[in-house]
């Protein structure tokens, strides 16, 4: 059994990578998320998983590596944050296209540009969507705890396993940096070369091959019939999990007359703003997206059936609440309450928010 | 004798490769591309690696390798092939892991994956076709154009003032520590073919050995990018581009 540890985010996203079996990690230092390729080297997985650990020369070339190694069937991973995500928006894309399966972490902090190394929440359009060029989405999932920052590296790589596509865990630099008690998972085995080419056998590893057809993964078409063929089913996977994978949190939501909604580090602090609320005598309920894509409509949607307003709480400027007006369809307003620039809000500012917004 | 008693398996002193797919290839006449092709699909087929390799093709003329080679493929982004082959041959250390790419593809976009696999010592191959120019995207000027060269964007020639020089990459990997055996070859002629098969071969020896980086250049033609015949770019091969890039193996550890 596992015991309760004490220890950053980031620090347990990397020992879940290798608990779960994680083939390799390909990553470049940025703050605030380097806690994770500096474990990874403390831990040396090689020697004991035979998990790869490699720093690369840029987050071009991470990305790159997690395309080669996700096209050849393997689980693998990198992290960073903001502006090194940016960069590697090409490749995302690119694995998108070749619904090559793989981890992507994204720690982020406050932008645009180089921004600051504080916290942030404004690459949300960013990632749910998508960052490069071209039809596609990647499946987002947004931890609130170190807890949550472990159990998720096991539940992205199933998912995109199972859906053959990349999927990124949506930090930010509270959630990474905050030290909390986790609870690690048990340790997995990395899978053989038998199970890789029965659970990939699309992969390119060579596994095989007189037996079949050779394996390619190329985004290039040069038949626009075809191209739009395989977009069309793309878009048929991306329904389909649209209608199965949202997931969601809900807090007094049952009788509430006004919701916050917030994820990440955000939605810790409006469940701290919603309970004092509450004391008040306000009838205040929290919804927390998990999924930020699929973004959980129909969740919402029963949260809110007695909501008056919303306030949505972000670190932006304002971006996660086009998806909940489009949600609601703009039948309940939907007001804002953001900080950037690496501002952490205090529930307090929450409060007033709501006041201000929502009870007038 | 008549043909069809002479035309007998036992009778067979060459063909084409198994590997090789019946599809007739986008290359122009006289590119110098089909036959490198060739040549990787013999030495995989005579050292036996057809399920242990994996090959990453570039974005340029040859971004559809994949159709011809009948082995597992992944098509970088351009000039990203060398990150890609890190990982493959990192997770999968005893396949033959092999980028092809052009010079455009390695040696300008991806000059710094390129730098930094070779550098790390990488236990890959990489195929690097030289021909001096953009063929893909209709001959502009690339890393590699001669001083003097005239291209699309450069069609007064290239001018050192305004474009800078030639980037001779190879030597540069050749001073690399990561690097095993660094060389550069053609295959204008029989006896050059010849060569560049061998060096193909002991790249790939290397690789799957575990023996540090390996480039082999193949300093090519593109006769339509050059706009001549198959047989003047050729000779313009020998007169011009092997004064800059001097044939021969530059590094053999």
């Amino acid at each position: 059994m596992s015991e309760y540890v004490l220890m950053k985010g980031n620090e347990a996203i990397a020992h879940a990578a290798i608990r779960c079996g994680c083939d390799g990690y390909f990553g470049y230092p940025i703050t605030p998320q380097s806690e994770v390729l500096e474990t990874l080297s403390i831990e040396k997985p090689w020697e004991t998983t035979g998990m790869i650990v490699l720093q690369a020369e840029s987050e071009i070339a991470a990305i790159n590596m997690l395309y080669g190694g996700g096209g050849s069937g393997k689980r693998v991973m990198t992290s960073s944050s903001s502006p090194g995500i940016a960069l590697m928006q090409e490749g995302i894309s690119y694995m998108a296209a070749c619904e090559i399966p793989a981890l992507i972490v994204n720690v982020q902090r406050g932008g645009p540009g180089l921004g600051t190394i504080q916290p942030g929440q404004c690459d949300y359009y960013q990632a749910v969507y998508g960052g490069g060029n071209g039809d596609y989405n990647v499946i987002v999932l947004a931890p609130n705890s170190v807890q949550e920052m472990a159990d998720f590296v096991d539940k992205a790589f199933k998912l995109a396993f199972k859906y053959r596509m990349p999927t990124m865990i949506l930090s930010d630099g509270v959630i990474g940096q905050v030290m909390e008690r986790v609870k690690l998972p048990e340790q997995k085995p990395r899978r053989t070369e038998e199970e890789i080419y029965a659970e990939c056998p699309w992969a390119a590893n060579g596994i095989n091959l007189k037996k079949r057809k050779n394996n390619t993964l190329s985004s290039l078409e040069s038949d626009p019939l075809e191209m739009d063929k395989r977009n069309e089913a793309m878009h048929a996977k991306y329904e389909l999990i649209k209608e199965t994978e949202t997931q969601a949190e809900q807090i007094c939501c049952d009788d509430a007359e006004y919701l916050l909604v917030g994820y990440g580090c955000m939605s810790r602090i409006a469940e701290e703003a919603m309970h004092q609320l509450r004391q008040n005598g306000y009838k205040v309920g929290l919804f927390r997206p998990i999924t930020l894509w699929p973004f959980p409509q129909k969740e919402l949607n029963h949260a809110a059936q007695n909501a008056k307003k919303i306030l949505v709480c972000e670190m932006s400027t304002g971006q996660m609440i086009t998806d909940v007006e489009l949600a609601v369809k703009c039948k309940i307003p939907c007001e804002h309450f953001g900080r950037t620039g690496g501002v952490v809000p205090d529930p307090a500012e929450v409060i007033n928010a709501a006041h201000k917004k929502l009870f007038k | 004798m008549t043909k069809e008693e002479l035309i007998q398996p036992q009778n067979l002193v060459c063909g084409k490769p198994q590997l090789m797919n019946d599809m007739p290839m986008h290359y122009c006449p006289g590119c110098s591309h089909g036959v490198v092709h060739k040549i990787i699909a013999e030495v995989i087929e005579e050292m036996q690696l057809e399920e242990k390799t994996i090959g990453i093709c570039p974005v340029g003329c040859a971004v559809f390798a994949y159709r011809y080679l009948d082995i597992d493929w992944q098509e970088a982004a351009h000039g990203r092939a060398p990150a890609v082959a890190t990982a493959c041959k990192r997770l999968w250390p005893d396949r033959l892991v092999f980028t092809y790419q052009g010079d455009g593809d390695l040696a300008c976009i991806g000059t710094c994956e390129t730098i930094h696999a070779l550098n790390r010592g990488e236990k890959i191959t990489i195929i690097f076709i030289n021909n001096a120019i953009y063929g893909m995207t209709g001959g502009q000027m690339a890393p590699t154009t001669l001083v003097g060269m005239k291209t699309a964007t450069c069609p007064y020639g290239r001018d050192v003032n305004l474009h800078g020089y030639p980037l001779n990459i190879t030597d540069l990997a050749a001073g690399l520590e990561g690097t095993a055996y660094v060389t550069r070859q053609s295959v204008h002629t029989v006896s050059a073919v010849r060569k560049a098969k061998k060096a193909i071969r002991k790249a790939f020896e290397n690789s799957i050995n575990g023996k540090g980086s390996n480039l082999v250049e193949i300093v090519s033609t593109c006769s339509s990018g050059w706009k001549t015949t198959p047989v003047k770019a050729n000779q313009w091969m020998e007169e011009n581009m092997f004064k800059f890039y001097k044939l021969g193996d530059l590094k053999d550890i």
